[in-house]
């Protein structure tokens, strides 16, 4: 194993094992979670009852939903609260003394917070949606099997992807909150756009057909909307991988700006001492 | 009587506090009125793709999401002492000071804070409530408004019972749990809807056991002339709102319930 990268896979996997911890808060997200699906889903239902030709089926509607729920937390809406903390308290100081690329740093802790808490909730959200529904004679409401092997494996391939983008966009929203000083003004800005432009508040498919070009252009359809369509097959052969290129066009470009503002931020930091 | 003059102190406090930093109080109200917007974002497009929701249009829809938006402001503006119990009074033992005091916790949590900052997604509701109106082609005589405003008191009553019951919780889990989030936002999102678009548990659940429906669907259904969709007789319509004041009366007792039970953390 390359000694250089050592560090960074000591410090995900110290974060990735302190966010295994909050169990109980997994289970009571979890519960929401179910319930916000099936709230969406009931409705999305009743708009596709009685409507002529649409973007997408009920179906891959359905599955789109569940997907969503389950992936809720890969979404980088808000600042990780613990930077936030040490923003305030002056404390990310320390960070620069450490002998690693800050960057770096940073972007292993997000990478960490964006697999950690997701996996405690995907894995029980897609049991349920996936195979308890089913059971439970719910087939109509279930989460399907994706749209054939070629579309699982590309599914697996951007899912990767989403975690880089993710990972990338969390640490230019904390490069930002160090510049600012605190995180709200972020989380308040960050929260809307990132639910509505990654396909979370309703899919991205449904938007006017006007705006789809610009909704495949931003960065933010890489972050939920690309797997999603995969998965139910409206993306595939060429379509999917260009879209897998887009994805990864994204995490490389945002990374290189977070770098950049890093460098210019760190620059001027000032400890306030206290 | 005193205890609404007391209360009263207690708003005025309250306010003169938060206008301390007037800056600070504009961009949050500003912030709440924004993070609302993403709700009328979703309705927007989903109208602009479906055209309508089982015969349902968008501006009833619209008003259906402006008295419910309406009440929920009213409620959290009121109740925010009952929203942070647990963590703020429990986990800290302040609870113990109000017990000493010579007014009940049910005044001196309200009289906690006035969360004017809400304001913001008042105006949103008041916006959607506007456009509903304006579009909907109904002559709004003053009993079509007393059922309306009939609907917002109700759901008020039941809001702050839900946050209520989110208090009470504390007592045994210290923590906040905010499973009652569900209820709150999530019902926000599932009344902004018509019922008789849900399954039928779905619907019994919304009517009988926390009467969403009953504050929202039901008397607004009937303020908008759409009483055959509900199947409910057009009389009993606009009464349902009285099962929100149900709802707040029995989570009062519960929550008497949990002040009996109380146990200091001795922090």
């Amino acid at each position: 194993m390359n000694t250089a990268l050592r560090p960074y896979q000591a410090v995900f996997r110290a974060r990735f094992s302190l966010l295994m911890q909050y169990r109980a808060a997994a289970l009571a997200g979890f519960g929401t979670q179910c319930w916000w699906g099936a709230i969406k889903i009931m409705v999305l239902a009743a708009f596709f009852r009685g409507a002529g030709a649409t973007p997408m089926t009920l179906r891959q509607a359905i599955d789109y939903i569940w997907l969503a729920q389950a992936l809720l937390t890969l979404l980088p809406w808000s600042v990780d609260p613990d930077v936030a903390r040490m923003v305030r308290s002056g404390d990310v100081g320390y960070d620069r003394l450490r002998p690693l690329d800050t960057y770096g740093f940073w972007y292993a802790r997000a990478v960490a917070r964006r697999t950690a808490t997701p996996l405690l909730r995907a894995i029980p959200m897609v049991l349920t949606a996936g195979l308890l529904l089913p059971l439970l004679g719910l087939s109509e409401w279930a989460l399907s099997p994706p749209a054939g092997w070629n579309a699982a494996l590309l599914f697996a391939v951007s899912l990767v992807l989403v975690v880089a983008l993710a990972a990338a966009v969390s640490t230019l929203m904390e490069i930002i909150t160090v510049a600012a000083l605190s995180e709200r003004g972020v989380n308040m800005i960050m929260g809307g756009v990132v639910i509505v432009f990654s396909g979370n508040l309703i899919p991205l498919p449904l938007l006017p057909d006007w705006l789809q070009p610009f909704l495949q252009l931003q960065p933010f359809a890489g972050l939920l909307d690309t797997p999603l369509r995969i998965y139910s097959g409206l993306f595939s052969g060429s379509d999917a991988v260009i879209a897998l290129g887009r994805q990864a066009l994204w995490v490389m470009v945002l990374a290189a700006i977070g770098r950049a503002a890093m460098a210019r931020v760190m620059a001027r930091l000032q400890a306030q001492g206290g | 009587m005193t205890s609404l003059r007391l209360y009263g102190r207690y708003v005025a406090v309250s306010l003169r506090s938060q206008m301390q930093y007037p800056g600070a109080f504009i961009a949050t109200s500003i912030g709440a009125f924004a993070a609302t917007v993403v709700d009328f974002v979703a309705l927007w497009a989903l109208f602009a793709r479906f055209r309508q929701i089982e015969g349902w249009r968008f501006h009833e829809i619209a008003l259906f999401y402006g008295v419910v938006s309406v009440a929920f402001a009213i409620a959290d503006t009121l109740t925010r002492g009952f929203d942070i119990f647990g963590p703020q009074f429990v986990k800290t033992g302040d609870f113990d000071r109000l017990l000493v005091r010579p007014r009940t916790t049910v005044l001196q949590l309200l009289g906690y804070e006035f969360r004017a900052t809400r304001i913001g997604r008042l105006a949103q509701g008041m916006v959607a409530w506007a456009v509903g109106m304006q579009l909907a082609s109904v002559d709004w005589g003053w009993s079509a408004w007393a059922t309306l405003l009939f609907a917002v008191a109700g759901g008020v009553a039941l809001f702050s019972g839900i946050l209520i019951l989110q208090a009470t919780l504390a007592f045994w889990t210290v923590e906040s749990l905010e499973i009652a989030n569900t209820l709150t936002y999530g019902g926000i999102e599932a009344a902004q809807y018509p019922l008789d678009i849900y399954v039928r548990w779905f619907r019994n659940f919304l009517t009988f056991v926390v009467p969403l429906g009953c504050v929202t669907y039901f008397p607004v259904a009937a303020a908008l002339g759409r009483a055959e969709r509900t199947g409910v007789p057009e009389w009993l319509l606009s009464l349902t709102p009285v099962s929100g004041f149900l709802f707040l009366a029995a989570s009062l007792w519960v929550w008497g319930f949990g002040v009996r039970h109380y146990t200091s953390t001795g922090s």
